[in-house]
């Protein structure tokens, strides 16, 4: 295999520059349909709002924790709309705005920030994986399930989502490197939104980009400008394309950014200044999609306003859901350490009985 | 009846799993072409063809890592980890994965997967290769821990693993590799599986001991009884699910307990056991429960292994503390009188 096709783009892929007027694309790149453009600005503008729903529900108890992907929403609705429902998801917990998207209930998918369990839907039913707080480990869980659906004679798709900081973990290059050998149906969704928490690209990796850590093994890979949803999800159909018709692995990794801190408990101002912060609100993907879709004449004002509309009623909906208290049954944490509980937990569990009943 | 060594044993468990359950795989490092380094899957890529024997890269935690995602796709993935100290690299999967996904999900995941890990010493290995890793599974809930110490446990229990709808964690004592023992005729799937086994029977008192260390068990029990003492030998057989009711059962009908492990002490299952057979067995007992196990040290070099291995004359150096002569002690305190 020649070195040249597996090498990304010496820049990122772009399609709309930050004011919104369109650029000329690399070749080899599709511009998505018009329909589904439309589509993911709805599903970006709902997303946002629920982005910001949660940061809120966070201030008033209803959630123990929130880590926001707000700035991130190009990528988080990209990687949804270049999947099928029967391929399969693997996110990590910044990635609650894609699961949403992907239709996910939103107290199901919250359940594992308010504390109610470790993974509240069911992974099986909607083929998306539990959020992943380990870093990386879920890339080679990925590149099993898509072996897995190769052996069966399906022909999903696995994509895998991770950050910049995961990049350095052993799992990912691990992942990477099975990916290729076995030729697995998977792509690797690097959202470099440029902190580790607090720690900046610069201290986490030398590489010229991150997309450059797919060569080495084999892999076909790509970088592209992250706030830019055309360039994503035009990237993205191509990856998924490529692994489902039998082309092996691909990696992506989207320049974007964290607008808000790691969490609402981190304190962003500490390791980044204001002014590295406003830059990137220039750069903001919503607003960059919206100026483009309604300088192509296609987005009117009305479908704004409907998105808005919509958006806020969904926010309504899940700030109605969440403010009930969740169920937790005590006797519920002896029921799925095994299929079976052992002579031992059955009698913890019994001691528990009798502590509750005391 | 067939005599096999246990390393027989296994490769023919892993054969009639692989006919049996076309869902069943195995994969790891040289477990292909050249059968696993000590050939426990000898002949599999042979007779199964390369997808459902493989060679894997040599990358432990993308081993373990792959299983869990075939694992929730649908197969039962059995792979190897080379030696125990090699699984090291795939804690985090199997800490943060293996063991707890069928509880993040609510069950609605779970992963039938066995990690086989050739364990412990005795066999002259340099560093890195002997090390008794079973700890560190047994303290991490959501893995089941079996340990076979004879050919026909081997194979039943290897068995019970595979069919088994938790992760299991399957530690091959490798100096019991080639010990010979007979394979029983019927089908005794599950028999074993969470009950440990009355190995051999006696009065005096009970020494519990679990993989390498039960053919010194049984040892040091022959050798007491030539000595006129009668002692029981319970080999565990899985650590997890642990059989509280044979060890319990056995120590009241004795009144004495000797633990033996091959690991270090501090910390180790052994300790685990003498603290649940005091629990329950308080009134019962005439001696403190005692364990015999390796030193507090990392595994030593092969021409020393032998002063740091629990042998028969320490398990007999244990069972005489066993207070079966109370004498000694009145003196002590007719000395500390006077």
């Amino acid at each position: 295999m020649s070195v040249d096709v597996l090498l990304p783009s010496p820049v990122p892929v772009r399609f709309v520059a930050e004011d919104g007027t369109a650029v000329q694309p690399p070749t080899g790149y599709q511009v998505p349909e018009e329909e589904r453009l439309l589509e993911a600005f709805r599903r970006m503008v709902v997303g946002r709002r629920f982005d910001r729903q949660a940061t809120a529900l966070t201030k008033q108890g209803r959630l123990a924790v929130y880590p926001s992907s707000r700035g991130q929403e190009a990528c988080q609705i990209a990687g949804v709309l270049a999947l099928r429902e029967d391929d399969w998801l693997f996110p990590t917990y910044r990635d609650s705005v894609a699961l949403v998207s992907r239709g996910l209930d939103p107290v199901e998918v919250l359940t594992l920030l308010r504390g109610g369990w470790h993974c509240g839907y069911d992974p099986a039913a909607t083929r998306v994986a539990p959020q992943c707080t380990p870093l990386a480990t879920q890339t080679i869980h990925a590149v099993g399930m898509a072996d897995a659906l190769r052996r069966k004679g399906e022909d999903g798709v696995v994509m895998a989502f991770i950050g910049d900081g995961g990049t350095s973990e052993g799992d990912f290059h691990e992942a990477l490197n099975y990916a290729a050998v076995l030729h697995a149906p998977v792509v690797f969704f690097v959202q470099n939104n440029k902190y580790a928490i607090s720690v900046p690209l610069a201290k986490q990796s030398a590489a010229p980009a991150l997309a450059y850590k797919g060569i080495g093994y084999g892999i076909r890979s790509e970088q592209v400008d992250g706030n830019d949803l055309v360039a994503v999800l035009s990237v993205l159909d191509a990856a998924v394309e490529h692994a489902r018709t039998g082309g092996g692995p691909f990696l992506v990794e989207a320049h974007t950014y964290r607008m808000d801190p790691h969490t609402n408990a981190d304190d962003a101002s500490r390791y980044r200044e204001k002014q590295e912060v406003e830059q990137w609100e220039a750069a903001d993907p919503l607003a960059r999609l919206e100026t483009y879709l309604r300088g192509r004449g296609v987005l009117g004002a009305d479908a704004v306003e409907a998105a808005h509309e919509a958006a806020e009623k969904f926010a309504a909906r899940v700030r109605e859901d969440m403010n009930a208290d969740p169920e937790a049954d005590p006797y519920e944490l002896f029921e799925h350490v095994f299929a079976e509980a052992t002579p031992q937990l059955r009698e913890q569990r019994a001691l528990l009985a009798s502590e509750l009943e005391d | 009846m067939t005599t096999l060594s246990m390393a027989q044993a296994l490769n023919a468990a892993l054969r009639d799993a692989l006919r049996e359950d076309e869902r069943v795989l195995v994969f790891g490092e040289d477990v292909g072409p050249l059968g696993g380094v000590f050939r426990i899957t000898d002949g599999l890529t042979k007779e199964f063809g390369e997808e459902r024997c493989f060679d894997t890269p040599l990358a432990e935690a993308g081993i373990v890592g792959l299983a869990v995602g075939l694992a929730m796709g649908g197969f039962r993935p059995v792979i190897e980890m080379q030696f125990d100290a090699f699984a090291y690299p795939a804690f985090e999967q199997i800490a943060s994965h293996v063991a707890k996904l069928r509880n993040r999900t609510r069950g609605r995941l779970s992963l039938p997967m066995v990690i086989r890990i050739p364990y412990a010493g005795g066999i002259g290995g340099v560093e890195h290769h002997c090390d008794s890793s079973e700890a560190y599974y047994a303290h991490t809930p959501g893995l089941k821990v079996v340990t076979p110490a004879t050919a026909d446990d081997a194979y039943w229990l290897l068995r019970d693993a595979i069919a088994d709808p938790d992760p299991v964690i399957f530690m091959e004592p490798k100096r019991l590799y080639w010990s010979k023992g007979e394979t029983s005729a019927g089908d005794r799937r599950a028999a074993g599986f969470g009950r440990a086994a009355v190995l051999r029977e006696g009065g005096d008192a009970t020494l519990v001991a679990y993989g390498p260390t039960v053919p010194v068990a049984l040892e040091a029990a022959e050798a007491a009884a030539r000595e006129g003492r009668d002692l029981e030998v319970v080999d565990l057989r899985t650590i997890v699910p642990f059989d509280d009711a044979t060890v319990v059962a056995s120590v009241r009908k004795t009144g004495r307990c000797v633990v033996i492990q091959e690991a270090q002490g501090f910390a180790g299952v052994g300790a685990e056991i003498a603290a649940r057979v005091q629990e329950r067995c308080f009134h019962s007992l005439a001696a403190p429960v005692l364990r015999v196990t390796g030193f507090d040290i990392p595994y030593p070099p092969p021409i020393l292994e032998h002063s740091h291995l629990p042998d028969a004359d320490r398990v007999l150096d244990a069972v005489d503390r066993l207070q079966f002569d109370d004498e000694p002690d009145l003196l002590h305190l007719a000395g500390e009188a006077s």
